[in-house]
């Protein structure tokens, strides 16, 4: 084992600390929510949910990618990532304690590593994370938040525009028919815009 | 393990795949359509984008510098498809790609394969739009064409337009069965002619078969569709002969693990990999500079903001496919809308944090265009996973063993398209227009191509121009992994036209097999 490996050692112990310090019952998935809570908000960012709200940085008006059920989707049993969650957090919050480390950051031990960052170093975090040897991992999870946010592939659709879904919301994704259907009758301008290409053939194809 | 026997097996039920198994069925053969996915009715997936429903008919795999989009259910991506339904341009025959000779067979040429053309056409059907069918994002981007001096066409869809409510789900099926997917026509024309269409079995090799009279076996192993990656059963199928058409990321796959059972494999098999040059780029409209700029208002105080309603693909842009220009600087620009879960993709110009945020909020003024472009087939595939054409991670997504890395040649064509798109999208102020972004997958393409290409040449070949896969006779590949080349248009209509031009040598190999067939061009429509 070698000084870097000795070093991340004892960044994932310093790391899960602060789990270890909330006295709920159900104390890491806890640590592990607030933590990719905080993920999603710093790809898509939102404001404070309550005051004290740690995990979100507020850098911006509502929604972001903690309002729009990510871990839900997360723990949706088609996506099956539920298990794995808690690796995927520790694995976060590990990069955050090395960040934090090598840019001389004191951080809170009230809250996760990543969580406790402010929301430039948390960006610098997970723009690591998506250029690092576990891209992969990082891009599917930011995926997943984006499908939460942009398309709340969590819910049925109809159910999740009529109950104001945040991020659909903020989209203006279009309301269904009364039957929970998308018609349009209102679609198009109705008139020619442009000139067709001279050498189009009867066919309307290119010649 | 059960052995069975037919005349035609057929991988894949894609157009590829329904098409030769139509004409096979129909001139009196014994057909069996394998099909990895599942069966679904055309309201099965209803118009909804949570986990569980279009997931269901529609991977993304993901590879080393590309992303694919492939359909996996009965009727392949004629299920998802937006149904854009285009001759490829002269010049694509010609085309000479890095190698500087030409690439498909002098047997193809547009000429050559247009009476293939009217026959599909006819057979899906396919129609023309009228400007009154045109979405306003096509309506959008035919009026930027213009002020900016070029033409713009209605696009040619597979679409009964009658029936059609301009929903824009077309990703998830149909809901009203106005999209002309093969379910309505090559796939029941099949079965009503004896064809068995086999949902949810997947062939993982090909070898020598053992019965006298069969030429081929295929392993199959057969899922429940619960999702679950362990098999049910599998089975053995021995045909005299295969129809391999199982998508050109499937295809190569099944060919290089059948190099264990089969013997060595034709070079370009697994190699020429091509996206159909396709590059994705959003322009972010103002909306007071399309009504003051382009005079369009679809209500008081409304010019656009409907990038959600209508059709998927309803205008595009041919003058970039002039022959005389250099190859690499040939493409079409087509618009077209993708559902909101490839939001992530769009660049503004990071693929995400605040800047991107602030872009969401403008989803309805975006306006989606799809430049298609001459790639140099530089896609390559890796080892092949155990089983499978991918190694499968959850719902919709899977690990490919294909890498592409877009070569000089590809990127002066998207540059080109890009330049050209900013002088049509960024005059007057329009709008501020960026490719998707390549970080999260790559390039991404709904239209894989050329991975056991067509040609004359063995070298850079898998296929003779009949479809044979050289040195394996009876071993036909007809599905996009045998288009050579690039088309500048969306491939579905050439795909099937080269698929029902195709069969013709497949009943002749039929015939030279002993099963009596008749040859007769058949039409599901007849």
């Amino acid at each position: 084992m070698d000084r870097r490996a000795v070093i991340r050692a004892a960044l994932i112990s310093l790391a899960t600390l602060p789990l270890s310090t909330v006295t709920s019952t159900d104390a890491t998935d806890a640590g592990t929510a607030t933590t990719l809570e905080a993920f999603a908000d710093t790809l898509i960012p939102g404001a404070k949910r309550f005051p004290g709200d740690a995990a979100v940085a507020g850098v911006a008006g509502p929604p972001g990618g903690a309002d729009v059920g990510y871990l839900d989707l997360l723990r949706h049993p088609l996506v099956g990532m539920g298990p794995l969650l808690p690796g995927v957090s520790a694995a976060l919050n590990v990069a955050a304690a090395w960040y934090a480390t090598t840019h001389l950051i004191l951080l809170p031990i009230s809250v996760p590593s990543f969580v406790g960052l402010a929301h430039p170093h948390r960006t610098a975090v997970v723009d690591d994370l998506l250029h690092g040897p576990d891209r992969l991992v990082w891009v599917l999870m930011a995926m997943l938040a984006s499908a939460a946010f942009d398309s709340a592939a969590h819910r049925h659709t109809a159910d999740a525009v009529l109950n104001g879904h945040p991020g659909m919301t903020f989209t203006r994704f279009p309301l269904p028919g009364p039957d929970g259907l998308w018609r349009y009758t209102d679609y198009s301008y109705g008139r020619k815009l442009a000139d067709t290409h001279p050498r189009t053939t009867v066919t309307g194809n290119p010649s | 393990m059960t052995i069975e026997t037919t005349d035609v097996a057929v991988i894949g039920s894609g157009f590829g795949g329904a098409i030769p198994g139509y004409r096979c069925a129909s001139a009196g053969a014994r057909v069996v359509i394998l099909e990895r996915g599942p069966r679904l009715s055309s309201q099965e997936l209803g118009q909804d984008l949570a986990v569980g429903t279009y997931t269901t008919a529609i991977d993304a795999i993901v590879g080393d510098g590309i992303t694919v989009l492939a359909g996996n259910c009965v009727g392949g991506s004629s299920v998802a498809y937006y149904a854009a339904s285009l001759r490829a341009p002269s010049f694509v025959f010609q085309r000479q790609g890095g190698l500087g000779r030409r690439l498909w067979p002098a047997a193809l040429s547009r000429a050559t394969l247009d009476p293939w053309y009217d026959r599909v056409e006819a057979s899906l059907p396919v129609v023309q739009q009228s400007w009154s069918e045109v979405s306003y994002a096509g309506g959008l981007f035919a009026a930027a064409c213009a002020q900016a001096g070029r033409t713009c066409n209605p696009v040619p869809v597979a679409v009964d337009l009658a029936t059609c409510v301009n929903c824009n789900w077309m990703l998830s099926g149909c809901q009203f069965d106005a999209k002309r997917s093969l379910l309505l026509n090559y796939l029941p024309a099949a079965e009503a002619h004896g064809a068995q269409v086999r949902p949810l079995h997947e062939v993982q090799t090909i070898s020598p078969a053992a019965t006298p009279g069969y030429r081929y076996r295929l392993s199959v192993l057969v899922f429940d569709g619960s999702g679950g990656t362990t098999p049910v059963d599998t089975v053995c199928l021995e045909a005299k002969v295969v129809v391999l058409a199982a998508g050109a990321v499937g295809t190569p796959v099944i060919l290089q693990r059948s190099i264990w059972t089969l013997g060595d494999m034709p070079a370009a098999v697994g190699r020429h990999f091509s996206g159909n040059g396709d590059r994705v780029s959003i322009a972010v409209m103002n909306e007071d500079r399309i009504r003051d700029v382009l005079g369009l208002s679809r209500a008081p105080g409304i010019a656009y903001d409907a990038l959600p309603l209508g059709k998927a693909i309803t205008t595009m842009c041919f003058d970039r496919l002039d022959s005389s220009l250099p190859e690499f600087e040939r493409f079409s620009l087509q618009q077209i809308y993708f559902p909101p879960m490839t939001n992530i993709l769009a660049s503004a110009p990071g693929w995400w944090g605040l800047a991107k945020k602030r872009m969401r909020g403008r989803w309805r003024s975006w306006l989606t265009l799809l430049a298609m472009t001459e790639d140099d087939n530089e896609g390559i595939f890796g080892v092949p996973p155990l089983v499978g054409s991918f190694t499968r991670l959850g719902p919709a997504l899977g690990i490919g063993s294909m890498r592409y890395r877009p070569s000089p040649s590809t990127r002066r064509g998207w540059a080109a398209a890009d330049a050209e798109l900013r002088i049509i999208m960024e005059r007057n102020g329009l709008s501020t227009v960026t490719p998707w972004h390549e970080e999260p997958g790559g390039v991404v393409t709904a239209h894989p191509l050329g991975s056991c290409r067509l040609g004359d040449d063995p070298a850079t070949s898998a296929l003779d121009h009949r479809h044979e896969l050289r040195g394996y006779p009876g071993l036909f590949v007809t599905d996009g992994a045998a288009v050579p080349t690039a088309l500048c248009v969306n491939p579905s209509l050439t795909i099937a036209a080269l698929a029902d031009r195709a069969s013709s040598f497949i009943l002749e190999r039929l015939v030279f097999s002993g099963v009596q067939v008749n040859q007769s061009l058949s039409m599901p429509l007849q």
